[in-house]
């Protein structure tokens, strides 16, 4: 391990030092607060209650989820490393376009694409549609398909929209893995392939481990596909204790069980990353792709393109659709909706920018730990990705008591310096909101920005200090500016992630306050789908901005 | 000449699972102004150990290390690394890849106003032969260039002490050597106190007026090349000189500059 | 009406999130539902524009008692609003609702669909709970236990058995049949699906149509929302591809259906009291409610307002008479025996 730059320092040093610790420390305490509510909740309820939820509904829930967890992971990896190798090792018409395409899926959120899929893949829909029509089939009475709701259909459409988290992490591994490393392995009498699965993957085992654990934590966090699929997670378990028999404590206590689960996964994203730190400034020679003619041409364009197809596209089209179909019939959009536009990207963008600035404390102060208590700081780091975790429903019930107490804090000092009444400060503003958001994707700044650290190698850091600079000197002017694609890339990914969010906005949002999504929810409730198109393809085509961003620094980058 | 780098009976360790496992044991040594010394030793002998601790990355578990005379280090205190005037060549480089040549150069003179600051910039990257690539990334370099910006860069605050470790152990052969003789050159034309540390022989003699051998955290002899090779302490040292034959003429032709270990072209 | 933020709310985001919360406005009312907010949003219109008070909506999909809770003393809400009788009654026993007596809304409402004794809950409009049946089924009785018989298996249609819509019906079983019998039926109504228990209510029409299955169960005031839609459209084909049924428990002479009902209760730290209970008996005038049954297709909780033609095409609606405080009172058991037999899974 790199040595600490440990040292006794003057004072002003050590103050200045210390404000990471101390930070981290801050932001940890936010992220653990709704955690510890909870607890204290769940040790609230009732023990008959446990016992019930114990037999009837953890166990079914729990195999549940566990069954989707394994699905989506293989299939995300399959489809995400895949394609990513696809797209890397091989040049075929289209491969420049492909490269950034595989990408769209990210902008089209999990409850949209089963919204999405469930009229799709009806009866009614267009493709059985088509399908009766080839086989001479007037009703569907004659013939139909198997239905798409079920464990199955779950993991089909959640593997297909979550895969780009996988493809992206192991595209950028591929492209900055050097070329001899891969052509050694040719040398040694590997086949394409060979090099593959013998070399790249297991290479590029950290960024796949990233990779599944964000997919696999998307997953756990999902409501909306796996309630309109009937597939009984132990989300919706968390969700409907807490609705049908406003059992908060049952609810708590479901959701502290899922945490076990996602300690998991986090031990096992940690595990993988544990295992290397590549970092070389030595010149790479990009990977050289193998030009491909013919039918393998064909087969990897097919092969390329079949993700991005079901996974955005035929969404897509299908919203646009329904879009058109409805403003004809109505003629416009409703003032809701550009208003809930503006909420969306204005909370969002600020939501980002917090969890980012949250996200480089924590990396530096890890980083650069005074040797005398790094674990501790390691632990608070990974203490602060846990909100990643909790869906958002249960996050947001978890922030309720500790808001209201921050609420009680503050009434209370201020009772001392003035005599207006009590009132709600915090709660029902967009702070609430906002804590919301940075508690739940503060994983994603973490942990690209630590992945990003890691491939700084330390000699870096140690040269910038012989040069005459601090170490704040050096995070500003060495490890932020090469950091700038990983807090891009970050920055990207929540923006989108809390454009999409429902289940804590409904909770947490302020009075009169509509984003899209929630305003998209209502529409929905209300049962008018067709307006629903319009604020869902809203949220696809805001949510396209990051990701073409994002592609388009992967091409100007030469990946 | 005087003293410049004092290394006075250091002594590094590390707290592992089994144990104290001692690095460098009660390690002296001496380098005057001006001169260039070597610790030539196998991997795992400790003299990159000896290097970070004078660089203020390493902890001492005993002993003081002094630079003209200031305590740098000590078992108790330690001098931040940005305070102590030491420049070091990295064996990766570490070059900033996200700064041109130019700017990686100018680095640590962010306090220097503006035109003194291009000056000294311009003329270090004469010294090191490449202005033509001034504007270019670190990625668009060769080896050799790459090692000559991360010269010029640790030379441009004009440390009072230069560190190089392994210098040249990223290049192939050839270059090597004639890398090895043209930073020597370089640092005999600037003035600069050096002390580089390699595991090759022939680079050592090259470049260095001392040669530390070191074994096992300790060093066995410290002498001028002439004298390691015709007197040297023990066996260890007489084998660990003999092992690689000497490469090249230039080489030769220092041994054959005798006792004042000057160079001699023949 | 949704405003756009005020920019005061900007300023909010200052890290600490300090913003000293308004007082409300006068002749300003709070209200917080779990209703649809489409539904109730031209009640709300009217209301405004015939008293002058303006109606803020907070829409609160779920955790409205949990929210409420949470807000305590500075809670703004003056009205909450849910469409289910068990959450209504959840929020009387969570304590955040207040008593209110008024002679209007004792004479609107009959005694057994408001809060007779305590004055805390006020049922606004009645939604029955019914059968879609295939249009070309040949069926004009049925009882909700026949929807366990062996001879639809695979035919059935219907939402999640935790959606308190079905919980209510469930606890109404309870109530008439037993809690051993009813259990029974839920594993034998899941025995007959045709698919997962989960969607809405209008789902079942659409799988209906889609061939997914013959009969289902759902609120009746949706057909009147799909058979009243545009001919052409979606909603309109699966009206058309259905009818409906009223169904009446086995064991019950009176050959009631089971109800429920969507209505409002005063929050007990209400900034704005009196107008909650003008909002409130504006909610029981002859205009909202008339507005219930014309624009939402529901049942009117007050005598002599006229339905709507496709609603009145049901036919009469008998109510069962089981007091909506027994529904209330089944409705953990309920939950707990759709859950005991895996019915959504």
């Amino acid at each position: 391990m790199a040595s600490t730059t440990d040292s006794v320092s003057s004072r002003r040093f050590r103050i200045v030092n210390a404000l990471w610790p101390a930070g981290t420390w801050l932001i940890a305490l936010c992220v653990a607060a709704p955690v510890l509510a909870l607890i204290w909740v769940a040790a609230g309820g009732n023990l008959d209650h446990w016992q019930h939820l114990a037999q009837h509904v953890l166990p079914v829930a729990a195999v549940n989820t566990l069954w989707l967890l394994l699905g989506v992971g293989v299939l995300v990896v399959c489809l995400g490393s895949g394609a990513a190798w696809l797209v890397t090792a091989y040049d075929f018409p289209s491969r420049k376009v492909l490269n950034w395409a595989l990408l769209l899926p990210l902008a089209v959120p999990t409850y949209i694409v089963a919204f999405a899929y469930l009229d799709l893949l009806h009866p009614l829909g267009p493709f059985q549609s088509l399908v009766r029509e080839m086989l001479g089939y007037t009703s569907p009475r004659q013939f139909r398909l198997p239905d798409l709701r079920g464990l199955g259909g779950a993991i089909f459409l959640l593997g297909f929209v979550l895969y780009p988290y996988v493809y992206l992490s192991m595209r950028v591994m591929f492209s900055t893995q050097a070329a001899s490393l891969l052509e050694a392995g040719r040398i040694l009498g590997l086949s394409s392939r060979g090099v593959f699965f013998k070399v790249a993957l297991p290479m590029a085992r950290p960024a796949l481990a990233v990779g599944v654990s964000l997919a696999l934590l998307e997953t756990l966090n999902d409501i909306g596909a796996s309630e309109f699929l009937g597939v009984q997670t132990l989300t919706v378990s968390v969700y409907t204790t807490w609705v049908t028999r406003s059992d908060l404590a049952g609810a708590a206590q479901i959701a502290l069980s899922m945490l076990a689960l996602v300690v998991l996964l986090i031990l096992l994203e940690r595990h993988g990353r544990r295992r290397q730190r590549y970092s070389s400034t030595q010149r790479m020679r990009p990977i050289q792709p193998q030009r491909l003619k013919g039918a393998p041409a064909l087969l990897a364009f097919v092969l390329g393109w079949l993700p991005v197809v079901i996974g955005f596209v035929a969404p897509s089209a299908y919203l646009l659709a329904e879009t058109i179909k409805r403003l004809h019939e109505v003629g416009g959009v409703s003032d809701q909706l550009l208003s809930s536009t503006y909420n969306t990207i204005y909370v969002s963008l600020v939501a980002t920018v917090i969890t980012v600035l949250c996200g480089v404390v924590i990396t530096w102060a890890v980083r650069s730990a005074r040797s005398r208590r790094p674990r501790m700081l390691q632990f608070l780091s990974r203490l602060s990705t846990i909100g990643y975790a909790l869906p958002g429903t249960v996050l947001a019930i978890g922030l309720l008591l500790p808001v209201r107490l921050l609420d009680d804090a503050m009434n209370w000092v201020r009772s001392l310096f003035s005599d207006t009444p009590a009132s709600l400060i915090v709660m029902g503003t967009m702070a609430a909101l906002l804590g919301a958001y940075v508690i739940r994707y503060l994983a994603i700044a973490v942990g690209s920005l630590e992945s990003g650290l890691a491939r700084i190698p330390p000699s870096l850091e140690q040269a910038s200090r012989l040069l005459g600079e601090t170490s704040s000197g050096t995070l500003r002017r060495v490890h932020l500016p090469l950091l700038r694609p990983a807090i891009g890339a970050a920055a990207l990914l929540i923006f989108v992630d809390t454009m999409k969010e429902l289940p804590a906005t409904l909770l947490l949002r302020p009075v009169n306050f509509e984003t899209l999504a929630t305003w998209l929810y209502a529409e929905a409730a209300r049962g008018t789908y067709e307006e629903g198109a319009v604020a869902a393809l809203a949220i696809v085509l805001v949510g396209l901005l990051p990701v073409i961003l994002l592609a388009r620094h992967q091409l100007k980058s030469g990946h | 000449m005087s003293a410049l780098l004092e290394l006075d009976a250091i002594s590094l360790a590390y707290d592992t699972p089994q144990g104290l496992l001692t690095i460098v044991n009660s390690l002296d040594l001496t380098l005057e102004r001006g001169r260039i010394g070597c610790l030539l030793g196998a991997s795992g002998c400790g003299k990159t150990s000896v290097l970070r601790a004078i660089a203020g990355f390493e902890p001492l578990r005993a002993g003081r290390i002094l630079l003209d005379n200031q305590v740098l280090s000590t078992e108790h205190k330690r001098v931040d690394p940005e305070h102590r005037q030491v420049g070091m060549m990295f064996q990766d480089y570490a070059l900033f890849p996200h700064l041109s040549v130019e700017k990686n150069v100018a680095f640590g003179l962010r306090r220097w106003e503006k035109a003194a600051r291009a000056e000294r910039v311009a003329s270090l990257l004469a010294l090191v032969g490449l202005e033509a690539v001034a504007h270019r990334y670190p990625h668009e370099l060769s080896g050799g260039q790459q090692q000559r910006v991360a010269l010029a860069r640790a030379m441009a605050p004009n440390p009072e002490l230069l560190l190089l470790d392994e210098p040249f152990s990223n290049l192939d052969i050839d270059t090597r050597e004639r890398l090895a003789f043209e930073v020597r050159d370089i640092l005999k034309a600037s003035g600069h106190t050096a002390l580089l540390v390699t595991h090759n022989q022939a680079e050592a003699f090259a470049i260095a007026d001392r040669i530390g051998v070191m074994r096992s955290g300790a060093i066995e002899q410290w002498d001028t090349p002439f004298q390691l090779h015709k007197h040297p302490v023990n066996d260890f040292v007489a084998d660990f000189i003999r092992r690689e034959a000497l490469m090249t003429q230039r080489a030769q032709a220092y041994l054959r500059g005798g006792e004042a270990g000057e160079m001699v072209i023949s | 009406m949704h405003r756009r933020i005020p920019s005061s709310l900007f300023n909010s985001l200052a890290i600490a999130g300090l913003l000293a919360s308004a007082t409300p406005a006068l002749a300003d009312v709070t209200l917080y539902t779990t209703r649809e907010p489409g539904l109730i949003q031209p009640i709300l219109d009217a209301f405004t524009q015939d008293t002058g008070i303006q109606a803020n909506t907070v829409f609160v999909k779920d955790g409205l008692l949990e929210r409420v809770r949470a807000e305590g003393e500075k809670s703004p809400a003056d009205v909450l609003m849910t469409v289910d009788i068990g959450n209504l009654i959840d929020l009387v026993q969570g304590g955040v609702t207040q008593p209110v007596e008024s002679q209007v809304l004792n004479e609107a409402i009959p005694a057994n669909l408001r809060d007779a004794e305590n004055n805390h809950w006020y049922a606004l409009s009645l939604r029955d709970r019914v059968a879609y049946v295939a249009k070309e089924i040949d069926v004009d009785t049925i009882t909700y236990e026949d929807f366990a018989d062996p001879k639809l298996k695979g035919k059935v249609c219907i939402r999640s058995g935790q959606h308190p819509y079905n919980t209510a019906m469930v606890a109404a079983m309870i109530a008439h049949d037993g809690a051993e019998a009813t259990e029974q039926w839920l594993r034998g109504v899941k025995a007959n699906l045709g698919r997962k228990a989960t969607g809405g209510d209008r789902d079942v029409a659409r799988d209906i149509l889609g061939g997914i299955c013959d009969i289902g169960i759902a609120n009746a005031y949706y057909v009147g929302r799909m058979k009243n839609a545009k001919p052409g459209t979606d909603n309109y084909q699966w009206g058309e591809a259905i009818k409906v049924v009223r169904p009446t428990f086995a064991n019950d002479k009176s050959k009631g259906t089971h109800v429920n009902v969507s209505g409002a209760a005063v929050a007990k730290h209400s900034p704005n009291k009196e107008d909650a209970l003008k909002l409130l008996e504006y909610l029981v005038s002859d205009k909202a409610q008339s507005l219930y049954a014309k624009a939402n297709y529901e049942y009117p909780v007050k005598a002599g307002i006229e339905l709507d033609p496709v609603v009145a095409s049901f036919g009469e609606l008998i109510i069962d008479p089981l007091p909506l405080t027994e529904i209330a009172k089944h409705r953990k058991q309920a939950s707990e025996l759709v859950d005991k037999v895996g019915f959504d899974n």
